[in-house]
């Protein structure tokens, strides 16, 4: 199927929920709200003519100036050969997706990734944790408004503040 | 320290004595198999048969900090790492030299202002005895920091230093 026809297709089930639909984009894909995500995946993933048996990429992406984050799943079929993107929009606050790992298991360390890096949160995930950071890392370093740590267990770091590189003196030196 | 250093005056026998034990550490480098990043590319290039660093004799890798002398800090060090950067440090037995290998562990390298995951040089964890810059250095750089720290290797004496001297 054409990104067209998939669209239509999701369209003519989904309608309302669809909160844009660019089929003619260079990436073909339709938004949608993170409440209505989990019956769309299972759709696409279910439905005989769609068929997305392979979650090629998942990714995030933070809109600072609307105030969203939004999950972007790259789907592709085996069997049909077809390819389509959804894009999953959440507010900043909340931040909660429906996991899909049961339906793609190669959502499980992608959602651990955006979970990581973004602090989106994948409700229903069975182990949701940060896979790249250390454990006690503090904040989601790829959010716009990421504020660099000035130390990390006694060891200092640099940090932009008022458009100058400051760093802490090294405890050598103290 | 080992036993022997700091317990006698400067002499001819002495410094026949570090003669011959600074001749013995500086030819037989054991380097620790310890890559972190793309510099470690360059490291095995050195270690290989086209630049073969067992010409200077520190060509004997060894997969254990026990049996290592020189840590060649090669890569980007991230905050994630350092902790067991330092632990493998630990491990190893005196004497021990670490090389930092390339911009990264020099002083952050390109990730000094916008990485906030590195170490602004890998020196803030581990005393580090020389720095080799490049991004990476090209073996032969290598190979000469591995030749600045033989020098390095042969100033040191077992003479008894003034500033030790009152701790005894």
């Amino acid at each position: 199927m054409t990104g067209r026809q998939i669209a239509q297709k999701l369209h003519d089930r989904f309608g309302p929920w669809l909160i844009e639909s660019l089929p003619d984009d260079l990436h073909p894909r339709v938004h949608i709200a993170a409440e209505h995500w989990r019956a769309v995946a299972e759709f696409l993933r279910q439905d005989p003519e769609l068929d997305f048996d392979w979650l090629s990429c998942l990714t995030a992406v933070d809109y600072l100036a609307q105030g969203k984050l939004a999950g972007v799943y790259d789907l592709y079929s085996t069997t049909h050969g077809h390819e389509f993107a959804v894009k999953v929009i959440v507010d900043r606050q909340t931040a909660k997706i429906p996991s899909v790992m049961d339906l793609w298991p190669a959502a499980d360390w992608h959602e651990r990734e955006a979970f990581d890096l973004m602090g989106i949160v994948f409700d229903g995930h069975t182990d949701l944790r940060r896979i790249l950071l250390p454990d006690d890392w503090e904040g989601y370093p790829l959010r716009k408004d990421y504020v660099f740590p000035a130390s990390y267990q006694g060891i200092p770091g640099t940090y932009e503040k008022d458009g100058q590189v400051k760093t802490e003196p090294s405890p050598a030196t103290k | 320290m080992s036993w022997i250093e700091n317990r006698f005056e400067e002499g001819v026998i002495v410094t026949s004595l570090d003669w011959a034990i600074n001749w013995a550490r500086k030819s037989s480098l054991w380097p620790m198999t310890f890559g972190l990043a793309c510099c470690a590319i360059e490291m095995m290039a050195f270690a290989a048969s086209r630049y073969d660093v067992d010409r200077f004799g520190a060509g004997a890798f060894r997969a254990t900090p026990r049996q290592a002398d020189l840590m060649i800090v090669a890569g980007t060090v991230t905050y994630k790492m350092a902790s067991r950067v330092r632990r493998l440090y630990n491990q190893m037995p005196d004497p021990k030299y670490v090389l930092a290998m390339g911009a990264c562990t020099v002083g952050g390298g390109p990730y000094f202002i916008h990485g906030y995951h590195v170490v602004k040089g890998v020196d803030l964890v581990v005393p580090v005895d020389v720095y080799v810059p490049g991004c990476p250095p090209r073996p032969e750089a290598l190979m000469e920091g591995l030749l600045r720290l033989q020098d390095k290797i042969d100033k040191k004496t077992i003479a008894r230093q003034p500033a030790l001297a009152r701790q005894v």
